[in-house]
């Protein structure tokens, strides 16, 4: 057990941080651009240095690294400590772009991936149906082949940024006399055309992040399609064998947990600042006991993964356990703002609420709800659990679905 | 970076598993756990002769020269093991008497606790659930007057360490005039506790300041032991549920039980990094090692005792019974939680010592 990062490690570092000091903040003319192109402009120069994009191929414009978990990290670390831009976020960088390389044809990477990768295209992800959730691959949005071209019909829910996407990867039935998982394609949508009517659906926190998206002979190429007739299901699944953020979320956990520290040092509660409060206190204590499990069990994946070892069924286990310790956050810090806990979280500055404000708070208190729902709720998270780490058999209503 | 087990560590875990599960069969284990004083010489002498008397003692007196985290290790293991007897109380002794004994002490003892011919233990615990240095209020001097209670094995320890006011160590022999010992009925019958009352009982200073040290490693390895117990508990419900049958299928089809069998999975497997850290804090990063051990001790003894109460909830009626097997691991589980302070003790303690 040694958690230094040993002397190549270190080098590393120095190197990463060599380059920051150098361009981030942007220095001279630069300094001019706007936020957008600066940001751009150096995303450029990191990917060179071989910073950012190290998973996808040079041609495709990345930086075509080896998979090394330990650099990634120190990246990681040493970015965000600069507030300097990462990859591109969103769910086209996260899912699309891994499944077209690994499952795309040519021209389809050629495409879309470099342009993605630079932030130049959105997408967002046609999956969920207001009868399909949990239940995913009983979806029913219609794709049928006319002439030269798929023409879809259907409804989406709860996709997120369809309002600002350029381009959305959408599951489709497309194989009426095959089985549930057989009769899914996977095909790519322009979302600026008139068979598609995108309508925003707003959330208990008043805002609006995620979208109907309304497919009424919809079209798009009939080689737009990832993968063959049928396959989509699989192509779905893909996953790549890429560098896997395992200590990312314990660190956005670590994160809440002390601004919530913060918030109990800085708020009067029962005539004294909160954290000297015994119950204050225990809930805190107790917290962190969790978040701290959490947090050193990244390490272990962090290991387990540059060794290119199983991490076992810890890894089935960070998102239930990150939304865990959200809720938690909440709870406590919705008791030590008193009255402030009533207030709109719109009117009191929603989602550009300044983060630790009395405000951002009370956000937090109904968006954790939405982080334990969002990617399979939490308990679809417990059936994964159960399931593939502990090996108990599947539930007898799922299986008859899936005709096992 | 390297968060992970050396292969020698995995060796270890690995020889302690196989010497359990070949010399103590539950059948073994409930007869001791039955028995007049719940050690079993054999399985001690074949603990012994693995190393396992001696594993922090320093190699200059017979030991291993090994870390809190192996011997953190071994107490997972033999945890899990259902392992009864004296380990835990002999070993915190035996790093007591390498920390603060001075080289007489360290001569005449640490030799024979290594090879386990002689047993250790220690007496930190006063009435009114006093455990903590800072807390112990029976005086020092040339002689001990007063009762110390909770001590492991107190009717089988050939030498006690013993913590006086002030948060000082001294050390007491069994044959020393004016002492009595007089067990007490545990929950755990793998674990004894006893305990020993002095009058103008004889006893021999120890230099060294290491009660704080001592109590960070008993708590550290209380957390491996009740991560021991908790996943022995996980699994026992895990595999009933896979062979318990109700309604024409295994009861692990239904999602009520799943979902309790993965909250408690993700109540005991990040706690074994928690342990981990907290063992590897009190080897080498000093600044954080207080306050690791107290995390560690509060967060995973409460969790397992959930865990050990669902356990006994997933079992059904068979669960409730003297014969499953759920009531050896869920009698550890309080054990752990309550030797050493409760929870919430150290929660406070974890609290101070991040300024809050």
């Amino acid at each position: 057990m040694d958690l230094s990062y040993g002397e190549e490690y270190e080098q590393f570092r120095t190197e990463v941080r060599a380059f920051l000091k150098d361009v981030w903040p942007p220095k001279g003319d630069e300094a001019e651009l706007s936020k957008e192109d600066g940001a751009r402009r150096f995303r450029v120069r990191a990917t060179e240095k071989g910073y950012l994009s190290r998973g996808i191929p040079r041609k495709y414009g990345g930086s075509e690294q080896p998979s090394d978990e330990i650099r990634a990290n120190i990246i990681r670390e040493e970015f965000s400590r600069a507030h300097a831009p990462m990859d591109v976020k969103g769910i086209g960088t996260a899912m699309l772009v891994p499944t077209l390389l690994e499952k795309g044809e040519e021209w389809q990477k050629e495409k879309f991936v470099e342009k993605t990768v630079h932030g130049e295209l959105h997408w967002c992800q046609g999956y969920s149906e207001p009868g399909s959730g949990s239940d995913l691959a009983s979806l029913k949005t219609k794709g049928e082949l006319v002439g030269d071209e798929w023409v879809l019909n259907g409804q989406k829910i709860w996709t997120t940024n369809a309002h600002t996407a350029d381009w959305m990867f959408c599951l489709c039935r497309t194989e009426p006399g095959a089985s549930k998982h057989a009769g899914i394609s996977y095909l790519l949508v322009p979302m600026d055309q008139p068979g598609i009517e995108v309508r925003p659906l707003p959330q208990m926190t008043g805002g609006a992040d995620f979208n109907e998206v309304f497919l009424t002979d919809a079209r798009t190429p009939a080689d737009h399609i990832v993968g063959k007739r049928g396959e989509g299901w699989q192509v779905s699944r893909s996953t790549l064998k890429h560098e896997r953020n395992s200590i990312g979320s314990a660190a956005q956990s670590a994160l809440m947990f002390q601004g919530l520290v913060h918030l109990a040092k800085t708020t009067e509660y029962d005539g004294r600042p909160g954290i000297e409060d015994p119950v204050i206190r225990q809930r805190l204590a107790r917290l962190e006991g969790t978040l701290k499990a959490h947090e050193y069990s990244g390490l272990r994946q962090l290991t387990a993964n540059a060794k290119g070892e199983n991490p076992g069924i810890i890894q089935t286990m960070s998102k239930l356990i990150a939304t865990n310790i959200g809720s938690e956050v909440a709870k406590i810090a919705l008791d030590l703002i008193g009255d402030d806990g009533m207030m709109d979280p719109l009117e009191s500055g929603g989602m550009m609420a300044r983060p630790g404000s009395q405000s951002s708070w009370i956000n937090q208190y109904m968006f954790s709800l939405g982080i334990a729902v969002a990617g399979g709720t939490a308990n679809i998270q417990r059936n994964v659990i159960a399931e593939r780490g502990l090996g108990l058999p599947r539930d007898i209503y799922a299986e008859r679905s899936s005709g096992k | 970076m390297n968060f992970d087990l050396t292969e020698e560590q995995q060796l270890l875990q690995n020889a302690i598993a196989q010497l359990l599960q070949n010399e103590l069969p539950v059948t073994r284990l409930r007869e001791i756990f039955e028995s007049e004083t719940g050690h079993d010489e054999a399985l001690w002498k074949n603990l012994v002769e693995m190393g396992l008397g001696g594993l922090v003692i320093p190699e200059e007196y017979g030991g291993a020269g090994m870390e809190l985290l192996d011997l953190a290790l071994a107490s997972e293991t033999l945890s899990y093991g259902g392992a009864p007897g004296p380990f835990f109380g002999h070993s915190l002794a035996a790093l007591a008497v390498s920390l603060a004994g001075s080289d007489a002490q360290k001569q005449r003892w640490l030799p024979q606790l290594a090879t386990g011919d002689a047993i250790g233990s220690f007496a930190f615990a006063e009435a009114g659930s006093v455990w903590q240095p800072e807390d112990w209020v029976m005086a020092g001097g040339d002689t001990l007057t007063g009762t110390k209670l909770n001590v492991p094995y107190s009717e089988l320890a050939d030498v006690f360490v013993v913590g006086v006011a002030g948060g000082g160590l001294v050390l007491v022999e069994r044959e020393a005039s004016g002492l009595e010992s007089h067990p007490i009925d545990g929950v755990d019958r793998a674990r004894r506790i006893g305990a020993l009352i002095f009058e103008a009982t004889p006893c021999e200073s120890m230099p060294g300041a290491a009660a704080d040290r001592v109590r960070d490693a008993a708590l550290v390895l209380l957390a491996a032991d009740a991560f021991g117990a908790g996943t022995r508990l996980a699994d026992m419900c895990v595999e009933y549920a896979k062979t318990r049958e109700q309604f024409g299928v295994t009861i692990g089809h239904f999602q009520a039980l799943k979902h309790q069998l993965a909250n408690m999975a993700i109540d005991i497997e990040p706690s074994r990094a928690l342990y981990w850290y907290a063992a590897h804090a009190f080897d080498h990063i000093q600044g954080e090692s207080a306050r690791s051990a107290a995390i560690a001790k509060a967060h995973i003894t409460d969790n397992v005792m959930q865990i050990a109460r669902d356990s006994v909830e997933a079992h059904g009626g068979i669960g409730f019974t003297w014969e499953c097997d759920v009531q050896l691991w869920f009698k550890r589980a309080m054990f752990d939680r309550a030797f050493f302070g409760v929870p919430s003790l150290h929660r406070e303690r974890q609290a101070q010592l991040a300024g809050w």
